[in-house]
């Protein structure tokens, strides 16, 4: 979602991102003309008149569950992004019975918060776990 | 007593019964302030906006998308570099 017409989204994705994604855009390109949604949700940079890059990940409930919001220049990293949406599809499978430690990824140790975790951590998880 | 599992959110207290009285008229004047609505754990804000999606242009409802795992990305502009 950008500032720019749905017109715009046409051109940029027929002569540009097309030529570096087969098939084109997957998903839909919204537009937010005046940054209305952009202002709700707190990206919308009125002096630029226009949106940070913003990243929301809403869960099936509606219910926003991380986000993460930069300046133009830098941009996102989607292997995190895919991480974290893993790790909260992990914990709402579980109803919340396992948690996704610091730099969980899919395949490593989960943790099950429960009385007999409490102080005990460091019995189940190292600090190299949190790392790649 | 109730029992609580313990879960990785921290247990809180606070009042219990009806929130004390009304709001100044004061106080609701400084809350009128746009700001954001955001907040994890709370409802995303509902919205409609046109699109472009693949050879169409389209109108997409946030809400409709419901029962779906949602990533909304928001960029300074088309054409942009980064």
């Amino acid at each position: 979602m950008s500032i720019d017409s749905q017109f715009t989204h046409k051109m940029w994705n027929d002569h540009e991102l097309s030529r570096m994604v087969d098939g084109g855009v997957p998903f839909p390109m919204l537009s937010d003309a005046g940054g209305k949604v952009g202002t709700v949700y707190g990206v919308y940079d009125e002096e630029a008149g226009v949106e940070a890059r913003g990243r929301f990940i809403i869960d099936p409930d509606g219910v926003v569950q991380g986000y993460e919001v930069l300046t133009p220049p830098v941009g996102r990293n989607v292997n995190e992004t895919m991480r974290q949406v893993q790790a909260f599809q992990l914990v709402r499978a579980t109803g919340g019975a396992e948690a996704a430690p610091s730099g969980w990824r899919p395949g490593k140790q989960t943790l099950k918060p429960g009385i007999d975790l409490v102080g005990n951590v460091w019995k189940e998880w190292k600090t190299e776990q949190a790392f790649d | 007593m109730a029992k609580k599992a313990a879960g990785c959110a921290r247990p809180v207290g606070g009042p219990v019964g009806e929130e004390s009285g009304t709001v100044p008229e004061t106080e609701q004047q400084t809350v009128k302030e746009v700001q954001s609505m955001i907040k994890v754990g709370k409802k995303a804000p509902d919205f409609v906006a046109p699109g472009y999606h693949k050879g169409e242009f389209v109108s997409v409802k946030l809400s409709e998308y419901l029962g779906k795992w949602v990533l909304l990305c928001f960029y300074p502009g088309d054409f942009t570099f980064v």
